[in-house]
């Protein structure tokens, strides 16, 4: 038996089929995950991520922590309310999560962080946070549901509580917004996501989840399960922890270097070293998107070779339901340019494109 | 979960075998079969024309999660395979023991049908290893 969320009794009454997630019951689908996937791209979807964790951070040098624990630089959040995706990395620089940071005041900020990494990565952060006085709070009492595809915002502005509904349509991107009103202490929607659709993410008491859940039902928003959210992540060029990158490999090796602030120089946060002396050196891998040509699945862990170059592997890969075909990551040579083989089968090999990413964005693709 | 039809047999590897009036067999997967893959995204058939033997791979199914052989219930040549599912691999989620029906086989070893799995047989099989 795993860890249930606040929607686990809503999962199965939709139907859901369930499998365990990192120690979490959670819905992998709930009849077709290529309907839910389309529903995404097409109209609206949401999906329970109440097994991510959400962990506030309270302190006058909250600031000053995060500058030195995250590869990102949350110098760059002056508006409240406004995210940054960071990875958070050992002392080598290798990634130990990657994660969203939301500025909410000056000494509170909250982290969302990967359900698999929860553990590790709170003690990490709090044998860091101590020397800054920060206290590290995890947030076990709140749910979290994300929305997202084209109709998402109109159909959840709808049925969002009071005062939230109407802060929440200012919301820019990468923005949100704690809840002011009587009750709405509790509730945080922003509009970010995992999908490369428009949507926002809420965070609510997960004794309020399932009204919400049923409220969004209501409003023609279908529920989604982890199936779907992978192949949107994959289509949108959005990394998996775990697969893309781990403690093994670099920011720099994974697509992420342009989530590392090396500026200003003398900002020293935990890898920095490591990363500089990689930037000087040059990386000898690097992750890139990948189209097959002809029909077969590229999958993670399939190999990958590169004539004249080397050899790589599939870090993530499947099946698009929006381009028909197989796309994937893989970690590659750094002089990998055009094209590379991928066995998908053993001892059959199929050629692939490396594409620039994201593969889909706003429902639309420039890949064919 | 399992064609309560007397004219279905079935095998360990939840491939459906259903006896036509001339002999020949039809084949498919199970719908067993089908709720462990998902959704199903590509399949690669067999060349009709092709000679099998009992147990030999002659198909691959790929489904969201996984690639999956397929494998000939009986000796036999194929003499017909179901070209929709080039276009439309869903017909194996939406209607696995009709409209996704996989292939046809002449046997070359009829005795072999009656070594097949019962429905009773095949609903053991599924039992044990949702237990």
């Amino acid at each position: 038996m795993g860890n249930k969320t606040s929607l686990y009794d809503q999962h199965l009454i939709a139907g859901a089929k369930m499998v365990d997630f990192a120690g979490w019951d959670m819905p992998l689908h709930y009849g077709s995950q290529i309907e839910e996937h389309h529903r995404v791209r097409r109209a609206a979807g949401m999906f329970d991520v109440s097994h991510m964790a959400v962990v506030d951070l309270h302190g006058l040098r909250v600031r000053a922590f995060l500058r030195t624990l995250l590869a990102n630089d949350v110098a760059r959040l002056t508006t409240p309310g406004k995210a940054l995706y960071s990875c958070l990395l050992d002392t080598q620089g290798h990634v130990l999560d990657d994660l969203i940071a939301y500025f909410l005041t000056e000494d509170w900020f909250r982290l969302v962080v990967n359900a698999s990494t929860r553990t590790k990565d709170l003690a990490w952060i709090q044998s860091h946070a101590s020397a800054f006085g920060v206290a590290v709070r995890e947030r076990t009492d709140l749910a979290m549901i994300a929305v997202q595809g084209p109709e998402a915002r109109m159909r959840t502005l709808n049925v969002l509580p009071g005062t939230l509904s109407s802060a929440a349509d200012q919301l820019l991107p990468f923005q949100g917004k704690i809840g002011e009103g009587v009750g709405e202490e509790d509730w945080f929607v922003a509009r970010t996501g995992y999908t490369g659709e428009e949507g926002f993410e809420v965070v609510l008491p997960s004794a309020e989840a399932a009204g919400f859940w049923k409220a969004l039902l209501a409003a023609g928003v279908v529920p989604c399960g982890l199936g779907a959210r992978d192949t949107l992540r994959l289509e949108a060029g959005m990394n998996l922890y775990g697969n893309d990158m781990d403690e093994t490999v670099t920011p720099l090796e994974s697509g992420l270097a342009w989530t590392v602030a090396f500026v200003p120089r003398e900002r020293d946060f935990v890898g920095r070293a490591a990363l500089d002396a990689q930037r000087t050196v040059g990386v000898s891998y690097k992750l890139v998107g990948l189209i097959v040509e002809g029909r077969g699945m590229m999958r993670h862990g399939h190999a990958v070779k590169v004539p004249g170059v080397g050899e790589g592997i599939v870090t993530s890969g499947g099946f698009s339901p929006t381009l028909g075909r197989s796309i994937a990551f893989a970690r590659v040579p750094a002089a990998t340019t055009t094209e590379c083989h991928v066995e998908v089968r053993p001892g059959q090999w199929l050629t692939a494109r490396v594409v620039k990413t994201p593969f889909v964005r706003f429902g639309k693709s420039h890949w064919t | 979960m399992i064609e309560a039809s007397a004219e279905y047999r079935y095998t360990k590897t939840h491939e459906w075998v259903r006896r036509e009036e001339d002999d020949s067999i039809t084949v498919g997967i199970t719908a067993h079969a089908v709720e462990l893959l998902g959704d199903m995204v590509y399949v690669q058939l067999p060349e009709v024309g092709r000679t099998v033997a009992a147990e030999e791979e002659c198909c691959v199914v790929e489904s969201v999660k996984a690639a999956s052989d397929i494998y000939a219930p009986m000796s036999g040549e194929v003499i017909a395979v179901n070209d929709t599912l080039d276009a439309s691999p869903e017909l194996l989620n939406q209607d696995p023991y009709g409209a996704g029906w996989i292939l046809r086989l002449r046997p070359t070893q009829p005795d072999e049908f009656a070594s097949l799995l019962d429905q009773a047989d095949y609903a053991a099989v599924v039992a044990e290893e949702e237990h």
